[in-house]
């Protein structure tokens, strides 16, 4: 396959998102705008300026209409998809990072950062269907886990809010109540910061990848431990493929050691992992840092990769991918 | 969407030759433009006739495989994005600015092991640091029963057979000694100098063996693994040990390697044959790995 480079960032690449139809792309940066990207042969279709920090997360309605992100500005952004026009803007006394619209778009789950002895914190908001009536109070607030909150996305039904980061502890939260239902155990679960999560297509399951250079695929209802990817480096990003049983790691050797050492040695390959026999069917090679988003295509027939190297790198599977046995 | 095109014309035209015969008012002499498939092969042809700069009538057969990138059926909603403004930034474009480009590198899924072979193969390849471990024995050549290929020494089903007779033969002490350390510390690594059955003789002789026959292979291509190597040289006799210097941080081959042969002879004849072979796009070089007194 031939990748279409998509260099519209001046920073590294934070997050991707392909919308449902899976026809547009948005990427986030550390550069402060959000960009859409047609996902078919990467064209440019916008940028969504307004953002005066790191955007580290975003998520699109079903629809394709509001897109959501989450920034070091200390705020997280409403925006029209089609226009670039910002909607609202959530205040916040810290950066927001993770960001995840509920199934049916009526709530928003963002968290912020531990910030200014501010503890890091998980909120639920209220998303109108006019934004002229939308307000920024918060449904619920759930404190309690130390250090960032990397990711938090909601789990089936909008029953519960599915959470992890800088503590290792993956934690699943009532998202009426805020208690606490359930966390991973010490034992078993991953030993280093979990940098990103993804659920699985239907919801039922979703995976976490973490610093410890291992991913976990875990069922969203028990959070029982279901499979454990291993890899020879820190994982960034994770992803897995709506299509095959195929799940995807992105990562590297830390940006801050990519300069002293053999580009070879980086491992900044997207590595393929079947999802059930959790063996090992291919890398991806291309970035020149390490990978920091992962995303597929909800068609299954593509995938990108966003790296610290400020590319975007948009890939149309071969036929032969869809072939592959082990 | 074309990938090749392929002239197959009975001449050859070139297409900066075709664009001069527009001048010449003939064309409508010509049959017309006719575009057969494409077919389920995905082929498509196009056959077109022209005149050449002698004026006589040539006919172009492009043979064109028709490949979609992507195929996605897309809903209305994504028909309809399709045509929405650009906005933001994306406004004003630099026709030159290239955001968005092809990559001009063919990017391949890289397996860790090629498709078909075993598993027990790929965690040879796969692993570069048993790799090393193992200092590129690759061949598995019992040392207590001679088989090849099956099992390693420590693991030879034969050992047990084998050892009181090494034993007794040559020094009864170190067996009475040996098996008391190895009941205490089971499963851990005995160096096979301090094995029950292994004798000195027998390092020794190893270590000669490595130096024996031993030829230098360099300007290795990067992809050249222990296998390919053994492929290479099997043809010329008996190969003892194949070994390919891969880079410890990247795992990359280092571009030499060492071959070592039963046979003094057929070394020679491997040298002679394969020094400035070419082999996977580089000119090898062949020599005995020491210099040679003779």
């Amino acid at each position: 396959m031939r990748p279409i480079l998509m260099k519209g960032h001046e920073r590294p690449l934070t997050f991707l998102k392909y919308n449902r139809d899976g026809d547009l792309l948005f990427s986030c940066a550390k550069d402060h705008t959000p960009t859409v990207w047609f996902a078919d042969n990467g064209e440019r279709l916008g940028t969504y300026r307004g953002h005066n920090g790191a955007v580290w997360c975003c998520d699109v309605s079903r629809d394709s209409m509001r897109l959501i992100t989450g920034s070091a500005d200390q705020t997280a952004k409403l925006w029209n998809v089609q226009t670039g026009a910002q909607l609202f803007s959530f205040n916040f006394d810290s950066p927001a990072r993770a960001v995840d619209f509920s199934v049916g778009d009526k709530l928003a789950v963002i968290t912020t950062d531990p910030f200014m002895e501010l503890p890091s914190a998980i909120h639920v908001k209220r998303i109108s269907g006019d934004p002229t009536e939308q307000t920024g109070e918060s449904v619920l607030i759930i404190k309690g886990p130390q250090g960032r909150i990397n990711r938090a996305v909601w789990g089936p039904l909008n029953k519960t809010i599915i959470s992890g980061g800088e503590d290792a502890v993956v934690r699943i939260w009532d998202s009426e109540t805020g208690k606490l239902l359930k966390e991973s155990d010490k034992e078993i679960g991953h030993k280093k910061t979990i940098t990103s999560l993804s659920k699985s297509a239907d919801g039922s399951h979703f995976l976490t990848g973490s610093l410890d250079r291992s991913a976990k695929l875990w069922d969203t209802r028990s959070l029982t431990l279901i499979k454990t990817y291993v890899t020879e480096r820190p994982v960034n990003a994770v992803a897995m493929s709506p299509l095959l049983d195929h799940v995807v790691l992105g990562g590297g050797q830390d940006a801050s050691a990519v300069t002293t050492t053999d580009h070879r040695a980086g491992k900044f390959e997207a590595k393929f992992f079947d999802k059930i026999l959790q063996e090992e069917i291919g890398g991806v090679k291309g970035h020149f840092g390490p990978i920091n988003a992962l995303a597929f295509n909800p068609d299954g027939r593509s995938f990108s990769s966003g790296g610290e190297d400020g590319y975007v790198r948009l890939h149309h599977f071969d036929s032969d991918y869809f072939n592959i046995k082990i | 969407m074309a990938l090749d095109k392929t002239g197959l014309a009975p001449n050859k035209v070139r297409w900066g030759e075709l664009d001069e015969d527009d001048g010449e008012d003939l064309d409508f002499l010509l049959p017309p433009r006719q575009v057969i498939g494409p077919d389920e092969n995905k082929i498509k042809k196009v056959i077109e006739y022209k005149f050449n700069d002698d004026g006589n009538k040539v006919k172009i057969t492009t043979t064109t495989r028709v490949r979609k990138l992507a195929s996605s059926q897309l809903s209305k909603r994504a028909v309809e994005r399709r045509s929405w403004p650009k906005f933001g930034d994306a406004v004003h474009e630099d026709v030159g600015a290239r955001l968005t480009m092809v990559s001009t590198e063919e990017i391949l899924l890289e397996r860790p092991r090629a498709p078909g072979t075993k598993a027990e193969e790929s965690k040879v390849a796969g692993d570069s640091l048993a790799q090393l471990g193992k200092g590129g024995a690759v061949l598995m050549v019992c040392r207590t029963c001679g088989k090849k290929g099956d099992h390693w020494t420590s693991r030879c089903p034969y050992k047990d057979l084998a050892q009181p007779t090494e034993t007794f033969v040559d020094k009864p002490p170190a067996s009475e000694a040996a098996p008391g350390a190895g009941g205490a510390t089971k499963g851990a690594y005995v160096p096979p100098s301090l094995r029950p059955g292994a004798e000195r003789p027998g390092g020794s002789e190893m270590r000669r063996r490595n130096e024996e026959n031993s030829v230098r292979v360099t300007n290795l291509s990067e992809d050249t693994r222990e296998p390919d190597l053994l492929e290479l040289f099997r043809t010329f006799g008996p190969v003892s040990r194949v070994y390919v210097a891969i880079d410890q941080k990247t795992g990359m081959s280092r571009g030499f390697g060492f071959v070592n042969f039963v046979n003094k002879e057929d070394a020679e004849r491997a040298i002679n044959k394969l020094n400035g072979y070419g082999y996977d796009n580089l000119i090898l070089r062949v020599e005995w790995a020491t210099p040679r007194a003779n």
